[in-house]
């Protein structure tokens, strides 16, 4: 009697399940939204918003400062993060950037010392680039425990409302997630394996196109991405597309929208098998770490790829590694000297709602996928923008800092001439050449 | 997540108040860079942890800066309490409120001082300064020119003669520089 009742239940549990499923995949096999994930994310907005006046109620501190200041609260959100307001900034290219140092020369003063003291201090306290590697502070907390900070208090209905929250996003939220995810996974193995085997035509392009739409959109889902498109008009159909880069997931992104071909180290293991099955359907280009070192022969294959008006555009993400999305580091010229009409993408994720940044040196891979399958949403805006052709006495480098301008400008981020590559090593002893020779400058000298 | 960094009690973060005078929201707020910076979440910061900023690395004098930490804390790791009273150093003077005493003008110029003495003996030598000075300029100014401008350096303040620049020479040479201005950081509240 007990058994009959337990499987009664866990049937009627089982139906809703495949129902949902079965219609979110319906959905994205159709390209259409019945806006449930808009929906969700207005929700998920006003609760952000009703916990922010509680968060601020139960820091009686914090009220006072409130009170004084309202018409700045908007400002102080904005720099919540920010411990100092800096005097000197140094680059690795420009060096010491304070006025007083263009001037006349002068002689040397025991007190010079007190300019690189206290500008290494500044560093030490605050500096535009670590901050880049590690996730974004939210000025108000989302709900989730890897943005809570240290020092915030939480009350008893916050830690409950939270509670609620871990529920419904681990319980509920997560094994959904996890069954879409799988089946998306299978669907475009298993078509792109089928799609391989025709021969290389127009019906084959199409049936790729469509596959991969198809199976993008399903992954989107498996995230719960609401992803605002904007001029659409811009979009690439062939050549070289450059984007800003957080996450593995930028790929899903944008090829929910467009067909891209893609550009990678090979893997082994399960991502192998991904990027083999894909590779079958249509060109990517795959190369063998060893291979990468020498970028003539790279550079190579990406000019007969973009020469091919048949293959797909090609992305490409010129920094190099994940950065926390609030800033576009560095773009490496190799895709700039090869292609000479760029198509830049600026992708920006709403951190309210999950961070979207993959820390790798924190996180594997699987890791980040779970966590971010355990976020609320994925908001973004994705903005295509203008192609951009390189001018006759242009180099790559310059090129490729004029791209990363607009795209840093469009979506709102930081720009910084830093190399993302210092995420994992250290800066070269040369650097410190160009602060010495700034400095060496304005010193008299007999 | 750190393993023993995570919370920072409520004792700590008001005897770290009294001894450098810094709010309790920036205490929280440098701890939190503090932690950031511990990468191996230890509670306490190595030298390649200072380091692995680019601003400070590519800093001519980076490398005497970082040595100030380790000055402080006599060894070859710099916990949240030794961080905090060099940073205390870099606060700006306000009239009308309490006088600190990590940062007077006094302790301001010892920092200067510590720049170029490295040995710690209390004394400037030649030497030293040429250090500093080759730090600064690099490969741009020959050691001739150097040494000719480390020697009329030393003739202006040197005023008993010795060869060497005491800490109170070195004050006095300095009397007329807006030290507080220079050496101190705007720190948000």
């Amino acid at each position: 009697m007990g058994e009959h009742f337990l499987m009664a239940a866990l049937s009627l549990l089982f139906l809703p399940i495949i129902v949902v499923v079965t219609l979110v995949i319906t959905l994205a096999t159709c390209g259409k939204s019945i806006g449930v994930r808009k929906w969700y994310v207005d929700l998920l907005l006003r609760i952000f918003e009703a916990c922010k006046v509680k968060v601020q109620v139960a820091n009686p501190s914090e009220e006072l400062d409130n009170e004084n200041d309202e018409e700045v609260s908007n400002e102080t959100d904005a720099k919540a993060d920010q411990i100092i307001e800096k005097d000197f900034f140094l680059s690795a290219t420009k060096g010491v950037e304070k006025p007083e140092w263009r001037s006349s020369k002068k002689d040397f003063e025991l007190s010079d010392v007190l300019y690189f003291s206290k500008c290494g201090m500044e560093a030490i306290i605050e500096d535009s680039v670590t901050k880049r590697f590690s996730a974004e502070e939210l000025p108000s907390w989302n709900l989730l425990t890897r943005t809570q900070k240290p020092h915030q208090f939480m009350s008893v209905r916050l830690t409950a409302l939270w509670c609620v929250g871990c529920f419904v996003r681990y319980v509920i939220l997560l094994p959904f997630r996890l069954m879409i995810a799988i089946f998306g996974v299978v669907m475009l193995i298993v078509l792109t394996v089928l799609i391989g085997y025709l021969r290389e035509s127009s019906l084959k392009r199409k049936l790729y196109r469509w596959a991969s739409l198809v199976s993008f959109r399903i992954l989107c889902r498996a995230f719960s991405c609401v992803i605002r498109y904007h001029n659409r008009e811009n979009m690439a159909k062939s050549g070289i597309c450059v984007a800003n880069h957080t996450s593995p997931v930028d790929v899903i992104i944008l090829s929910c929208d467009n067909c891209y071909a893609m550009i990678g180290q090979t893997h082994g293991g399960f991502l192998g098998v991904f990027q083999r099955s894909l590779a079958r359907a249509t060109a990517h280009i795959w190369f063998e770490r060893s291979e990468a070192r020498d970028r003539g022969l790279v550079a190579k294959r990406l000019r007969s790829h973009i020469a091919d008006p048949n293959k797909l555009p090609i992305l490409i993400f010129p920094e190099g590694t994940c950065i926390n999305n609030t800033s576009v580091m560095m773009f490496k010229k190799g895709s700039f000297e090869v292609g000479s009409t760029i198509y830049p993408i600026a992708i920006k994720y709403d951190p309210r709602f999950g961070d979207a940044f993959w820390n790798s040196s924190k996180h594997s891979y699987s890791q980040h996928l779970l966590e971010l399958m355990t976020s609320w949403a994925l908001v973004c805006d994705v903005w295509y923008l203008p192609p951009m052709t390189k001018l006759e006495n242009e180099d790559a480098v310059a090129f490729a800092n004029r791209v990363k301008s607009k795209i840093a400008s469009r979506g709102g981020l930081v720009e910084l001439d830093w190399d993302g590559g210092l995420k994992r090593s250290y800066v070269k002893e040369t650097m410190k050449e160009v602060p010495q020779e700034q400095y060496s400058k304005i010193l008299k000298v007999d | 997540m750190g393993a023993r960094s995570s919370m920072l009690q409520e004792e700590e973060i008001s005897e770290i108040h009294k001894e450098t005078g810094f709010s309790s929201n920036q205490i929280v707020r440098l701890y939190s860079r503090f932690t950031n910076l511990d990468k191996s979440d230890q509670g306490f910061l190595r030298r390649a942890d200072f380091l692995r900023i680019p601003e400070l690395a590519i800093n001519p004098l980076g490398d005497r800066i970082v040595h100030a930490f380790f000055q402080e804390s006599g060894g070859d790791t710099v916990n949240f309490r030794q961080f905090m009273r060099v940073l205390a150093r870099f606060r700006p003077v306000k009239k009308n409120t309490q006088k600190n005493k990590l940062n007077d003008r006094e302790e301001k110029l010892k920092f200067a001082f510590k720049m170029y003495d490295l040995d710690g003996d209390n004394m400037i030598s030649r030497d030293e300064l040429l250090n500093v000075l080759h730090m600064m300029v690099g490969a741009n100014i020959s050691d001739e020119q150097l040494g000719s401008i480390a020697d009329r350096t030393i003739m202006e303040v040197d005023l008993d003669k010795d060869g060497y620049i005491s800490f109170e020479e070195f004050v006095k040479a300095m009397e007329r520089v807006d030290v507080e201005q220079k050496m101190s950081i705007r720190f948000l509240n």
